[in-house]
């Protein structure tokens, strides 16, 4: 029974849409992965010398106060990307499985998953470490059991956690607020949590508690799913209850507002375009890490307008780079109705154009570093209206991966952003504002340096027009490769 | 009027559709059948442009579908669930439709209204989203979506398939409507004979891709259908039984 159940897997793995893409992406998929473990590996091995030698720190005391943060992020990631296991298994149902083996079968998968097992290659190097510097080998073992069982207590508790949608705001807000008043010494949880994960090692049988939790979650989670296993119970995919929306005031924009609104429908109704915008948020905080000085390599002049695109160009970056395939599940559709190509584009330019402006007041919250700081903001963000809102619509024409919008399985590092023509499209997008900026500091002063990539900007919102009807030449002339492209379902 | 003028597509070597010449003209009702793989829903994509001919083309209303795209204001169409935008709810769909066919909410809301037995309480004022309704009910919003903005042209992939029997009755009220009307044209697909023949002024057959039979009905019309695909059945027997 069990090898019925490795076939499947292994065909469902092999066959994907994803995996039998193209040999280019399979060996870059395999450098991602290799590049993951390789710096979790080097993270795992390096940090015990770096955190007692940077910092004189005690490095296993300060990796177990920061544990509590680790768990917690581990549980926010998981419930953004790791996939329910229970999808795959409504074929199973009729067959003559025993029910037992199903669920079994379902949640054994869920431990040999990618979220799982990236960890070894962090603790298993930090243990190796620990031990080499004389730390006693009984006791870090123990350790190191009992924190993977608190990851795989993470594993179990996310299945339970699977559509709860309050969670990603409670967690979320609980991490800002505990980081914050840690940050400002106000109150430190990890002085409370760390000596807590330390008594594993202190006390070795420590350890089996988080053990045993583990195996009482697993046990839940196996009478939870038996019990639910029907159609209309577990099984169930949840339904949103429809609300009508009445976006008229958008009919100010003429012709291209019926594109706006069911943009904007789009994006507030699909799990997949959410997470498109909750990335562009935390976007807006990455110039903390210029700004802040956090950074020593990032202290040079021109990663100020690096930092600023970035800053206000993250939903440009996580939503324009996708266009059209936002429209992929009902492409035929949009093909066949009386649509015109420029208005559709123009609706995404203008959607662009919105967030990076309310991305921009947003972000007024640099001032606080200074007013050259939010300069270097506006100026980024009039860069990004005039050259990058319509740079990411070309890059994305190239583009055609369908995107499954209920689903948030591939929203990161997905297979479309991988693509020659869209990383040459990059130089523009990133590389040209840098190199003006240096140009204009490093001759009479940062103030040439905003001057030009503004010209630069405005310059190219010159140029709209020109790349709009490139866009749509390449719309038109893989339109049949698009539609039969976005008819591959993963 | 659609001209259908040497027309055929070939995947890897594989002709799917090959039809020489075919005529349809201005207020016909014009039905489809064939097995699976005979090249119904092939033909139906070549109409509105979703797939690239191998050779030959197709004339909508003297315009080569795959050339210009004037075609598509006077062509609606409803294939499959592709058509459909599973965030919207039924009527937000159909004011998109009738926004991209120059209709506002007031005229959709009383376009509406005609289809309110159609529909059996079952779409409209629902708190659903496209996604979530049933297949059938799916299926009956697409419909109706193709009706929106006086189409010349309505093209209709099996429609009657996963509809339940008095939503099939209706429907097939709603297109024999169009049998007066000189100007529309109605194109329908079906595996179902007894449906088509109902409510179809001229049958076409087709069989791997090629026009076997162009049928303007009749009294006999159905009889000649089944006993046309029944001898298939026949033939295979009587081959198997030489192999």
């Amino acid at each position: 029974m069990i090898k019925h159940f490795f076939a499947l897997q292994w065909k469902a793995f092999f066959r994907s849409a994803s995996f039998s893409s193209n040999l280019v992406m399979k060996i870059f998929m395999g450098f991602m992965a290799l590049y993951m473990i390789a710096t979790f590996s080097i993270m795992g091995g390096a940090s015990y010398y770096f955190i007692e030698e940077e910092f004189n720190l005690n490095a296993f005391e300060v990796i177990n106060r920061l544990f509590i943060y680790y768990l917690v992020m581990d549980l926010l990631f998981r419930y953004m990307l790791q996939k329910m296991p229970v999808v795959n298994i409504k074929p199973l149902l009729y067959l003559p499985f025993k029910k037992g083996k199903i669920v079994q079968f379902s949640l054994w998968k869920t431990v040999f998953s990618f979220f799982n097992l990236i960890h070894a290659f962090f603790f298993i190097p930090f243990s190796v470490v620990l031990i080499i510097k004389g730390y006693p080998p009984l006791q870090v073992l123990a350790w190191l059991m009992g924190i993977y069982a608190l990851l795989y207590c993470n594993n179990f508790i996310n299945i339970f956690l699977n559509g709860v949608n309050t969670f990603l705001f409670v967690v979320f807000g609980a991490i800002i607020i505990l980081g914050g008043l840690q940050y400002y010494g106000i109150f430190d949880i990890t002085l409370y949590t760390g000596p807590i994960f330390e008594l594993m090692y202190g006390i070795p049988y420590v350890a089996f508690i988080p053990v045993l939790l583990l195996v009482g979650l697993y046990y839940i989670a196996f009478n939870y799913f038996k019990k639910n296993l029907y159609l209309d119970a577990g099984l169930a995919s949840k339904h949103q209850e429809a609300k009508e929306e009445n976006l008229d005031w958008l009919n100010r924009f003429g012709s291209i507002s019926v594109f706006l609104k069911n943009d904007i429908k789009l994006i507030k109704r699909n799990k997949r375009s959410k997470t498109a915008v909750f990335m562009s948020f935390l976007f807006v905080f990455y110039g903390l890490l210029f700004f802040t000085n956090a950074i020593e390599a990032y202290q040079g002049a021109p990663w100020r307008i690096f930092a600023s695109i970035f800053v206000t160009g993250g939903f440009l970056f996580s939503f324009g780079q996708f266009v059209p395939s936002w429209d992929s599940s009902y492409y035929p559709l949009m093909m066949s109705q009386n649509i015109r190509y420029r208005d559709y584009l123009d609706s995404k330019w203008w959607l662009m154009v919105m967030a990076t402006i309310l991305t921009t007041i947003v972000a007024s919250f640099y001032l606080y570093f200074g007013w050259e700081i939010y300069l270097a903001i506006i100026t980024g963000a009039i860069y990004n209206i005039g050259v990058n809102a319509h740079m990411v619509l070309w890059g994305g024409a190239y583009v055609k991966t369908p995107i499954d919008l209920t689903s948030n399985k591939k929203a990161f590092g997905d297979s479309q952003a991988f693509n020659a023509k869209t990383l040459l499209l990059t130089i523009p997008k990133m590389i040209l504002p840098v190199l003006l900026y240096a140009l204009g500091h490093y001759t009479v002063g940062p103030f040439l340096g905003y001057l030009l990539v503004v010209l630069a900007g405005i310059l190219g919102f010159a140029f709209k027009e020109k790349v709009f009807n490139k866009i749509e030449k390449v719309y038109k002339t893989e339109k049949y490769k698009t539609l039969v492209a976005y008819k591959q379902k993963n | 009027m659609i001209t259908i003028e040497n027309l055929s597509k070939t995947y890897n070597g594989n002709t799917v559709l090959s039809i020489d010449e075919l005529q349809i003209p201005s207020g016909q009702i014009f039905g489809l059948v064939g097995n699976n793989g005979a090249g119904k829903t092939t033909l139906f994509s070549l109409l509105l442009d979703l797939i690239q001919p191998t050779t030959g083309f197709v004339l909508n209303n003297e315009i080569k579908v795959n050339e210009s795209e004037d075609w598509k204001p006077l062509t609606s169409a409803f294939i499959d669930e592709t058509f459909l935008i599973g965030y919207l709810t039924p009527e937000e769909y159909f004011y998109f439709i009738g926004e991209l066919r120059g209709q506002n909410k007031e005229d959709i809301d009383k376009f509406l209204v005609d289809f309110e037995d159609f529909f059996h309480g079952e779409i409209l004022g629902g708190k659903k989203y496209l996604r979530d309704l049933s297949k059938g009910n799916q299926k009956k919003a697409g419909i109706v979506a193709a009706f929106i903005g006086s189409p010349k042209v309505i093209i209709l992939d099996e429609p009657f398939a996963n509809l339940d029997p008095t939503t099939q009755i209706r429907l097939k009220k709603l297109i024999t409507k169009f049998k007066d009307d000189a100007d529309v044209t109605v194109l329908v697909s079906s595996h179902d004979l007894l449906h088509v023949t109902e409510v179809c002024e001229r049958i076409v057959v087709l069989d791997k891709g090629k026009t076997v039979k162009d049928i303007q009905k009749s009294e006999a019309t159905l009889k000649e259908l089944e006993s046309f695909f029944a001898e298939e059945i026949l033939n295979e027997s009587t081959s198997v039984e030489i192999n």
